[in-house]
């Protein structure tokens, strides 16, 4: 099979795949699960990131749907006040740091250096040490079920963290997996930037990358950027924890607001490191899906690269309770206000896009449709909060649970199952079916709205957000009854698609290199692509290469010939 | 396909109109709390309710236009079998000047709105007309930050501890565990403080939070027109039992008030002294002092 794609490629009689000359010393690869453990295969270590980061969601769900079932009711006695929180901590950090965030170096490790012409990233053993950082965290953390989970939330606030409140082990767990998560994205940050900037295709500009690879490239500058500041925050608190410093603890003259300021430092920025990867895959999906280029693609740009900037200089909204000047607040509602117009620029743009195309209503495109119409919810809320005085009622309720969960699951998760059902078919050959697809996407759809916009209403009635219980007579046991139905009809819709995922692998209909007729160089490779991707890297003449391609092809009276041309696979 | 798709394009309008017909039937039960937020109990929970308002409804539109062009466009222009070609439109300069400096105005008007109404919500208001009387129990030569309008305020230190609020009345030497007891129209004014971990004092209906950090002091005011009790609990996790940290007010009357304050004056007294009898058992029964 292989030969003859490969005749088909105008490799001009090549009998076999395998070059003439063989390298010398070259090791035997090592077969089955040893293949995946040494792997230096980007493909592959992207395979390995993105199934760990979905078992952490899972994980990560299961927690978020025992918290529910324990609100469901007024009074819930499901869970003890010290397991509740060790959950809120959980579901909190496993859902950031061990999926989100990894999650979109996942996709970016498969798709990226296809994206860019390229054979593999720029660091092969890097990126392979990057997962295998992410891989212990997690399970550094994890591990702390068996003696005890942090409880003091995916934050952490100094003095709750300190060890004269929680001596337990959980907070350490907590900071292991900070210290090895964090490492982890380092190193693939350093890795994406050094790849971007150095191993895209002839002709590929900063003016003609995949808007998904812009988004990578902000996503890594963030990380660098972002990172050291919580690095130097748990260590800190490591230290005053166990080798009797006062960073943080007032009686030694140190001070908690200090370990707000460092952690939202960070917190703030990964914010826009969990959902710009989300914006560059929309970015890809809706044109290829509404057979129209992106709109406004300078802007688009532009604003991922002004929103990075601007994620640097809002992370006292968080703050804006703590005791601190006027000024101090007005300077972050201002930044916080000034987010929001690149923000929005992307919205409307993505609109614009759908905007007289030609749109094919394929899963992919469902869910990277009810992305900016669920981010704008959670965009609007944001402004509302960062008028100060405002946020002075509705921080720290459900309502900004509610937020953050349009922003991050509305978002982001949208965003990368838009990416999943997009991608899926190139990863694995076949495509995912479309019934069970459809069916996921408006069960979640419907679950998610039914679980988060009623959390609004709730934090606006004063319920306070990491509460174990609450009174009957305070008159939120409808928000939280409905809520928690709404959770389980999302953990419902996620799973379809877990399903759909094991039955595509082996019973898909085979996709073929190009099925949805992309734009981007992926679609140019086979499905799945070969290890070295590329035998003939296509020179790239405008933002869309692959239509470039096809039109060329069309145009040609001999489709063979030496004009690289992409192959159904199967041929 | 074509067919088939096209139908399934009507969802998305079907999903919306579910929702608003939802939304419809919450309406009934719509006040304070479901759309906006809890306020009532004082001045500044008010303000802070009315600029709430008003940026909700420079939202509202900005989220129907989204929405409604969103939808629009996805039942619109889904692909039909023969339809023309897309057109190939890349950019277009004014249009996406124009969103962009109208978000900006949007978002400089919304500043403005809440530097008007920012004075009225972080200064106290002075205290009314049927307020409590000037007198010794009345500490306001301590205030550190009098009200605008002059006139007298009452001043009580908060203290959060895991896992309840201390109230102190400086002004009347009396400490109370349970409650604060405060009397109607009169600007209260507090000192927020924590001795352990971080807490967060908040009473919906008496204005927005403010954190206790241990080792800063916070501030917040109230004034409360209508006797009554007020409640709330902290909104910053505390540890294990956050959620039974709960803060009450109890407003009365400027008279009760005083009443309450001789009463509570007596108690503490009687625990004192009950504790200085206490001591000297114990130190009678072990024949050894501490």
């Amino acid at each position: 099979m292989a030969t003859t794609e490969y005749r088909a490629r105008g490799m001009n009689g090549l009998g076999s795949p395998r070059p003439e000359i063989v390298m010398r010393g070259l090791r035997d690869r090592p077969r089955g699960w040893l293949e995946w453990l040494t792997t230096t295969d980007h493909k592959k270590i992207g395979i390995m990131y993105l199934f760990a980061t979905f078992v952490f969601f899972i994980l990560g769900g299961v927690e978020a749907l025992i918290m529910r079932a324990q609100l469901a009711v007024p009074d819930g006695t499901l869970v003890t006040p010290e397991t509740y929180n060790g959950l809120v901590s959980m579901h909190g950090t496993t859902m950031i740091f061990l999926f989100i965030v990894p999650v979109w170096a996942g996709f970016a490790n498969y798709m990226l250096p296809l994206m860019i012409g390229a054979r593999d990233m720029a660091f092969p053993r890097l990126n392979a040490l990057s997962f295998w950082l992410l891989a212990f965290g997690g399970i550094a953390f994890y591990a702390s079920l068996f003696f005890e989970p942090p409880e003091a939330g995916w934050t952490s606030y100094a003095p709750l963290s300190d060890d004269a409140y929680l001596p337990s082990g959980g907070v350490d767990a907590w900071i292991f997996l900070i210290h090895l998560t964090g490492l982890s994205s380092l190193v693939g940050a350093v890795n994406f930037i050094a790849t971007i900037h150095n191993m895209r295709a002839k002709g590929m500009g900063w003016g003609r990358m995949p808007l998904f690879v812009w988004s990578m490239l902000t996503y890594s500058y963030l990380l660098v950027a972002a990172l050291p500041a919580i690095a130097a925050a748990v260590t800190m608190l490591l230290t005053d924890r166990h080798f009797g410093t006062d960073f943080f603890d007032p009686t030694g003259g140190g001070d908690p607001v200090l370990w707000q300021h460092l952690f939202w430092f960070f917190g703030h920025p990964e914010v826009y490191i969990m959902i710009l990867p989300a914006f560059g895959i929309i970015s890809e999906i809706l044109p290829v899906f509404a057979r129209k280029p992106i709109f406004g693609y300078k802007a688009i740009a532009a604003a991922t690269a002004s929103i990075a900037f601007l994620s640097l200089l809002v992370w006292a909204h968080h703050m804006f309770t703590t005791p601190t000047s006027t000024v101090v607040l007005v300077f972050f509602m201002f930044s916080s206000f000034l987010i929001a117009v690149p923000t929005g620029i992307k919205i409307f743009n993505w609109i614009a896009t759908l905007w007289r195309g030609s749109i094919m209503m394929k899963t992919p495109l469902y869910f990277a449709a009810a992305f900016p119409a669920l981010f704008v919810i959670g965009g609007i809320t944001g402004v509302i909060m960062a008028v100060f005085p405002v946020d002075w009622q509705l921080h720290d309720t459900y309502f900004i649970v509610a937020h953050i969960h349009y922003v991050l699951f509305g978002g982001s998760v949208f965003g990368l199952f838009a990416g999943l059902y997009y991608w899926f078919p190139k990863m694995s050959g076949r495509l995912m079916s479309e019934g069970l697809g459809k069916l996921s996407f408006w069960v979640m759809f419907v679950g998610f709205n039914l679980t988060f916009l009623v959390q609004h209403s709730a934090g606006l009635s004063g319920m306070p957000r990491r509460i174990y219980d609450y009174p009957e007579s305070a008159g939120w046991w409808g928000y939280n009854l409905a809520s928690t139905i709404g959770s389980f009809l999302l953990g419902i819709g996620v799973m379809i698609t877990v399903v759909n995922v094991l039955r595509s692998i082996k019973h898909g209909q085979k996709a073929g290199n190009d099925p949805w007729k992309g734009n981007t160089l992926e679609w140019f490779v086979q499905s799945p692509p070969p290890e070295n991707n590329f035998d003939t890297i296509p020179r790239v003449r405008s933002v869309e290469p692959l239509k470039d391609i096809r039109r060329e092809v069309s145009k040609a009276s001999e489709p063979a010939g030496t004009v690289a041309q992409p192959v159904a696979s199967g041929t | 396909m074509d067919r088939r798709s096209s139908r399934r394009c009507r969802l998305p309008l079907f999903a919306l109109a579910t929702a608003l017909a939802a939304l419809l039937l919450a309406v009934p039960a719509a006040s304070a709390g479901v759309f906006t937020p809890e306020a009532g109990g004082s001045p500044n929970a008010d303000d802070i309710d009315r600029l709430y308002r008003i940026v909700l409804y420079v939202a509202i539109p900005i989220f129907l236009i989204v929405e409604g062009t969103l939808i629009w466009s996805l039942v619109k222009f889904r692909a039909r079998r023969g339809g023309p070609e897309p057109a190939q439109i890349r950019g277009n300069t004014p249009l996406e000047l124009g969103w962009t400096i109208g978000a900006a105005v949007i978002l400089v008007v919304l500043a403005g709105i809440t530097f008007i109404y920012l004075g009225d919500i972080n200064n106290p208001a002075p205290s009314g007309p049927n307020g409590l009387a000037t007198g010794a129990q009345v500490a306001s030569i301590d205030q550190p930050d009098p009200p605008a309008g002059g006139g007298e305020t009452l001043d009580i230190d908060v203290n959060g501890q895991q896992y309840l609020w201390r109230y102190d009345h400086p002004g009347d030497q009396i400490y109370d565990y349970y409650e604060l007891v405060v009397p109607t129209d009169t600007t209260v004014t507090l000192e927020i403080r924590a001795s352990d971990v971080q807490h967060s004092w908040w009473i919906p209906k008496l204005g927005g939070k403010v954190d206790a950090v241990p080792g800063h002091t916070n501030e917040t005011w109230f004034k409360i027109d209508e006797a009554g009790d007020y409640s709330g609990q902290c909104a910053e996790l505390c540890g294990s039992n956050h959620s039974d940290m709960r803060a009450r007010v109890r407003a009365v009357s400027p008279e009760e008030y005083e009443q309450y304050v001789e009463d509570r004056q007596a108690e503490i007294k009687e625990a004192q002294s009950a504790l200085a009898e206490q001591r000297k058992e114990r130190e009678g029964a072990e024949g050894e002092g501490q």
